[in-house]
């Protein structure tokens, strides 16, 4: 069987913290849309689906890892598509027996984290290539990384659409919720309000970076 | 490679049948507890319920655990006296089906409540159907007699236009909800067709004390 | 096409006529609208005007300002983006919804596309169609016509608290002691009682209904204004109510006791305003002379399914959207052959 080349990374910081920001799923990478726009229009919600779809990375990423040396090239996709659907399963067992009421908010889109590109791309990317303890960290930053983008996007739809935030009331009685932020149309709204933002920053940030080493070219 | 490919998928088979097993006691439990509780709201003041099945003869009998057939639901006060029971039915909504129990009252031959037990309908608009005070009103005493030979509803439950409300078996739509109205009052329409009929019929067996 | 050589190629300049002047020209023939629109319905509809037009020229200003394209507000479109919102709002509509309709509208509508020139739709509809995703009660509030203190009061819902629901104008309603009012437009009476109007009120503008929608004649006689001063291209509002006329007559004449007359669905709701001054506009409608047609056409039919079939009672903002979507479609199908290619169309 044909070893990949071993570009194994050595741990940091940097490992975990890269899904979080620079690397972010949703907001740089764009991946895993679905999810993104369909189950954001509560905080509740977002987060369930936050963590359902960490946990399947997390387990998934590391069985990856783990098996990286058994399983042959030609049918990767396959086997990668297999433990993820496996977790995905467990994870929807999990959800229906925390609460009913969550699993009817959530719908298809539990199922549906089987085809989110951010576990596949993860278990391409990285978790076939690196070791289990690199695999773990990096899993559970870009889990993060997604979770705190989807809750950025369910807080700022809850409170504008509903007035609430998890379900607790942040206005007085007679405020007007913004009806569109709960229906999808404003899920492409928020994204690109957070988008335009991330962009935004990271922008000014390389214009920073360039002025910087104008400057110290110029003082040379 | 059939050999990785088995062992994965071997592996996957197990826990997902390990899962399986320690979660289904636990989701059945949940299920019973939400139908519960759903029976509960719908007839404040009972205590316990009883779930029966609708016998393809038309008549009721006590349901067996994992029956799939619709289901009704007997609630009974702590005297163990029959309140009424309560029925399911389902109307197409805005955004998919809407899932309603209602309580059914053998005294007035009418419904009593309503609660919505799934829907996705707009919020803000939709999800009036379950909050709205003057919406609600409509399923105090909603008209669900059934005619002379006890087989249908005399008068089809019907959703009407906001404001036009004139007869006890109509239910006065909400306005600028007119699709979410109309799903419930088929859906309305649809459990008391279908369990009206065998409760009647069954009456006398139904409000046996335990 | 035997009239010869059509030779249409780039942009043949026969006048000096700059943006600024053909925009300046449209807010001098909105402004009897926006004067009848006044008259109507008092300071409400004055404040409502002047609130969209305000914050759309601030948004302009301010999104011109942070991309530093230097000031594109002195090119006049923009004002008449807020006056059309403006008109297109019922009266009592609180200023704040306003303000969000006009800041949408610009900013999402035209800003973020690159200012004028580049926005694929009709900013001021923009603003409007996220508005009425927003606050759907609050857009379908209507308040009566001619109302008796409306120069010197406002209608209760105007000055609602922002971010706070619509002060509930039932009980003011309920003061003036008006007959037959019952918070319906003709559009709705028509649509849900079957009962139509007189015509003559309607087309009048004597009826309730969006700030400055309700008079189909002045309308109509700004737009012709426009047209014989060549500030606008006459096929498009002809074939937008064209499409309207030859969508409705069908229905009417199968069961004209159900269905709405052409010349209702002419003359009511915001048809004639759309038709005249927001199809029309340059920027996001095609550019052939037989595309024209076929947007006008696919505007006005589509304006009347939505009214005959769909939830709402008035369509015409979704149907020149959709219709400022296939723009460049329909833009790229009727490119005229240039002479001497093949006759076959060009793959898109």
């Amino acid at each position: 069987m044909a070893q990949l080349p071993n570009i194994q990374e050595n741990l940091s910081a940097d490992t975990f913290l890269r899904g979080l920001w620079e690397e972010n799923p949703v907001f740089v990478m764009l991946l895993g849309m679905c999810p993104v726009l369909a189950v954001t229009n509560t905080t509740m919600n977002a987060i369930a689906m936050g963590l359902a779809t960490t946990f399947v990375l997390v387990c998934s990423s590391l069985l990856v890892s783990l098996l990286r040396n058994w399983i042959p090239r030609q049918v990767r996709i396959a086997a990668y598509i297999v433990i993820i659907a496996t977790f995905v399963t467990i994870v929807d067992y999990a959800i229906q027996a925390i609460s009913l009421e969550l699993y009817a908010a959530l719908g298809a889109f539990i199922q549906l984290i089987v085809a989110n590109c951010v576990i596949l791309g993860r278990a391409e990317a990285y978790a076939s290539k690196q070791r289990l303890s690199a695999t773990f960290i990096n899993s559970l930053g870009m889990g993060a990384g997604f979770t705190l983008a989807l809750l950025s996007l369910g807080t700022v739809r809850e409170i504008l659409g509903n007035g609430t935030i998890l379900g607790f009331g942040l206005f007085p009685a007679d405020f007007q919720p913004w009806v569109v932020m709960i229906l999808p149309p404003g899920g492409f709204f928020v994204l690109g309000a957070w988008l335009l933002l991330f962009n935004w920053l990271r922008l000014r940030k390389e214009r920073g970076a360039r002025e910087l080493l104008g400057a110290s070219a110029n003082a040379r | 490679m059939l050999r990785t490919l088995g062992g994965i998928a071997m592996l996957s088979g197990l826990l997902v049948a390990l899962v399986y097993q320690v979660t289904l006691p636990i989701i059945a439990e949940n299920q019973r507890v939400l139908t519960e509780q759903a029976v509960f709201r719908v007839f404040p003041g009972a205590v316990s319920k009883r779930d029966f099945v609708i016998t393809e003869q038309g008549g009721l009998a006590p349901a067996v655990d994992g029956a799939s057939a619709t289901l009704v639901y007997g609630a009974y006060d702590p005297a163990g006296r029959l309140l009424g029971a309560a029925i399911t039915g389902a109307g197409p909504g805005y955004a998919g089906p809407v899932k309603v129990m209602f309580a059914y009252d053998p005294g007035c031959q009418c419904i009593t409540a309503s609660k919505v037990l799934s829907s996705n309908e707009t919020p803000g608009f939709g999800d009036k159907l379950d909050f709205d005070p003057e919406f609600l009103e409509n399923f105090k005493a909603l008209d669900a007699r059934l005619d002379t030979a006890g087989a249908a509803l005399d008068n089809p439950i019907e959703t009407v236009k906001h404001g036009t409300k004139t007869q006890p078996w109509e239910i006065d739509g909400i306005s600028g909800a007119t699709i979410s109205s109309n799903a419930m009052g088929q859906a309305a329409n649809r459990a008391a067709t279908l369990a009206v009929p065998a409760i009647e019929r069954d009456l006398a067996w139904l409000s046996q004390p335990n | 096409m035997s009239k010869g050589i059509e030779i249409r190629s780039s942009p043949h300049i026969k006048r000096v006529v700059s943006v600024d002047r053909i925009m300046r020209s449209v807010v001098l023939a909105l402004l009897p609208i926006c004067a009848f629109a006044v008259y109507q319905f008092g300071l409400s509809a004055l404040l409502l005007l002047a609130t969209t037009t305000g914050v759309a020229i601030w948004t302009e200003w301010f999104f011109s300002r942070l991309s530093g394209k230097g000031a594109t507000v002195s090119d006049w479109s923009v004002v008449i983006t807020g006056i059309l919102l403006g008109l297109t709002l019922p009266p009592g509509f609180p200023l704040w919804m306003a303000a969000v309709a006009a800041f949408v509208g610009v900013a999402l509508g035209k800003a973020l596309f690159g200012g004028l020139g580049y926005n694929v739709m009709n900013p001021a509809l923009v603003g409007r169609a996220f508005v009425q995703a927003a606050f759907p009660v609050a857009i379908t509030t209507w308040t009566p016509a001619f109302a008796p203190g409306r120069f010197t009061e406002l209608i209760p819902s105007t000055l609602t608290l922002p971010f706070m629901k619509p002060i509930p104008v039932d009980d003011w309603v309920a003061g003036l002691n008006l007959d037959g009012w019952t918070g319906a437009t003709a559009l709705a009476i028509q649509k849900f009682q079957h009962i139509e109007p007189p015509i003559l009120d309607v087309f009048t503008g004597m009826i309730a209904g969006s700030a400055g929608e309700t008079s189909a004649l002045l309308i109509l006689i700004c737009g012709l204004w426009l047209a014989w001063q060549r500030m606008l291209d006459w096929r498009i509002p002809v074939s937008v109510m064209a499409g309207a006329v030859l969508m409705a007559l069908p229905f009417w004449w199968m069961d004209p006791g159900y269905y709405p007359s052409p010349w209702f669905v002419l003359s009511s709701g915001g048809l004639m305003l759309a038709a005249w001054f927001m199809a029309s506009d340059m920027v996001a409608s095609p550019i052939t002379a037989r595309g024209v047609v076929i947007y006008g056409l696919f505007i006005g039919a589509l304006t009347v399914i939505i009214r005959l079939f769909g939830g709402l009672n008035e369509g015409v903002m979704y149907a020149i959207l959709l219709g400022n979507a296939i723009g460049p479609l329909i833009s790229s199908w009727t490119q005229p052959r240039v002479y001497g290619t093949s006759k076959k169309p060009q793959r898109l």
